[in-house]
């Protein structure tokens, strides 16, 4: 009899509870707007942050009130972009999508080492005891906090503490550029081919001193080969002209002494 | 026992987490990083003194003139079940912000053991409708306090070097177990030397 007793009890309170439920989910219900949905799913769904909102969702809901611009996806790019202006029938100019790249190629041996680090497994607070223990301030560090805070596995070491990124996978949303002490991971545009890895902005004779492969600003790739896009500003060579490739690109490259030029 | 008295019995004497040992899913779960280690706590806040209050009135008010006491398990997990989803519809129409905040942890704390285990200490300490309900705030601050000291602790042991077989979460428990070791410390002397017990 209890048994049969509390069986009703539980199956009235548990059908007018959920009665209540059902009753409640009618009322309070929220209409979304369909061109709000369809942002959403044009969304690439990484939820980086690079755009400057919380993740995707909120991104395209800024898009949607009219608060953000298009086109500041960085991991969708042109395509999310393109999908954008036509879910809200808007005209979209290009926009560049940007890579990360490495301003340093020295592994653990190119540069002398002060002083033994042993602490955190980050480069930043190695960075706060006399800006790291290698002799080259302005070069990589080696401990990796790029690698952890990639979203997408993108950057790597390699078996001598060279830190690369993969262009493949990258998508440009510059969280490594943020984390880096040392500011020696750039993002630069995709179209990008010619790079100079150092960034080390100290005369010639002391670069040498510091790092066996750093740039020593001798300007042969400036003078020997004008057109060949690379310019030193302040010792360091850096390549400014993206939209020419000329043959002498390619020399400069051949022929630069510390042979610091590299192709994506 | 004063009010005092129960606030500081459910932050630190009896703390859900470190001292019942309950509550430990969102615990271990949502511990990873503070923003949101705090947006759970305080969704378990809400939820635990709503709930107290609202299973105060059920069994007061339903079960015991019905006589019906043995009942009290189901009838309160189907009533916080409940709650909590008709919570998180209000609050979704109410006021977006607030859902973004604490929304996306409410149905983690649906039939989440704490907020039963509230409900059921309350009559079992026979508490009256006033020291329920605080009961049930000082229980979620108790919560929200050991998932923010875990969330700390957590964000530093993930930059330190740990051995790779206590990576993660083996370390987190081992973390929370010293942590429970100093949250024995607290006891009813505690209450007797500040002369809060009735």
């Amino acid at each position: 009899m209890i048994v049969f007793y509390s069986f009703i009890i539980l199956l009235l309170i548990g059908s007018i509870l959920g009665f209540f439920l059902s009753v409640a989910e009618k009322k309070l219900k929220i209409s979304k707007d369909s061109k709000l949905i369809e942002l959403e799913n044009a969304m690439p769904g990484a939820n980086c942050g690079i755009c400057g909102f919380a993740g995707c969702v909120s991104y395209a809901e800024a898009i949607f009130n009219g608060k953000a611009k298009i086109g500041q996806c960085a991991p969708g790019g042109q395509k999310v972009a393109d999908k954008c202006s036509s879910i809200m029938g808007l005209n979209q100019e290009k926009i560049q999508k940007l890579k990360a790249v490495v301003f340093c190629n020295s592994d653990l041996n190119s540069t002398e080492k002060e002083y033994n680090y042993k602490g955190l497994n980050d480069c930043n607070s190695m960075y706060m005891l006399f800006k790291g223990s290698f002799s080259c301030k302005e070069g990589c560090l080696h401990l990796g906090s790029c690698i952890n805070i990639c979203p997408e596995n993108a950057i790597f070491k390699d078996s001598n503490g060279r830190i690369n990124v993969n262009e493949e996978l990258c998508i440009g949303c510059g969280k490594c550029v943020n984390i880096c002490p040392t500011h020696v991971i750039k993002l630069i545009p995709e179209q990008q081919k010619y790079y100079v890895k150092c960034n080390n902005h100290q005369k010639g004779i002391f670069v040498k001193k510091e790092c066996k492969i750093g740039c020593i600003g001798c300007k042969i790739c400036q003078i020997k080969y004008p057109d060949s896009g690379f310019v030193v500003n302040d010792n360091l060579a850096s390549y400014s002209d993206k939209s020419t490739i000329s043959e002498n690109t390619k020399k400069a490259m051949e022929n630069c002494p510390q042979n610091i030029i590299f192709q994506i | 026992m004063t009010y005092l008295g129960i606030i500081i019995t459910f932050i630190f004497i009896n703390n859900f987490i470190l001292v019942k040992f309950l509550g430990l899913c969102p615990f271990i779960g949502v511990s990873k990083n503070s923003e949101s280690a705090i947006g759970m706590g305080l969704s378990v806040t809400f939820v635990t003194a709503t709930a107290s209050v609202i299973c105060y009135l059920s069994y007061y008010m339903l079960l015991v003139p019905l006589k019906l006491e043995y009942l009290r398990t189901m009838v309160f997990i189907l009533i916080i079940a409940t709650l909590v989803q008709l919570i998180e519809m209000v609050i979704k129409k109410v006021s977006p912000a607030l859902y973004k905040a604490l929304g996306i942890y409410l149905p983690l704390i649906t039939t989440n053991c704490a907020v039963l285990g509230i409900s059921i200490i309350n009559i079992d300490e026979s508490y009256n409708l006033l020291e329920s309900f605080i009961a049930g705030i000082s229980a979620g601050l108790g919560f929200t306090l050991a998932i923010i000291l875990m969330s700390n602790i957590r964000e530093k042991l993930s930059i330190t070097p740990v051995r790779k077989w206590f990576k993660d979460v083996p370390i987190t428990f081992i973390s929370a177990g010293l942590m429970a070791m100093s949250f024995m410390a607290f006891d009813n002397n505690l209450l007797i030397n500040l002369g809060l017990t009735a």
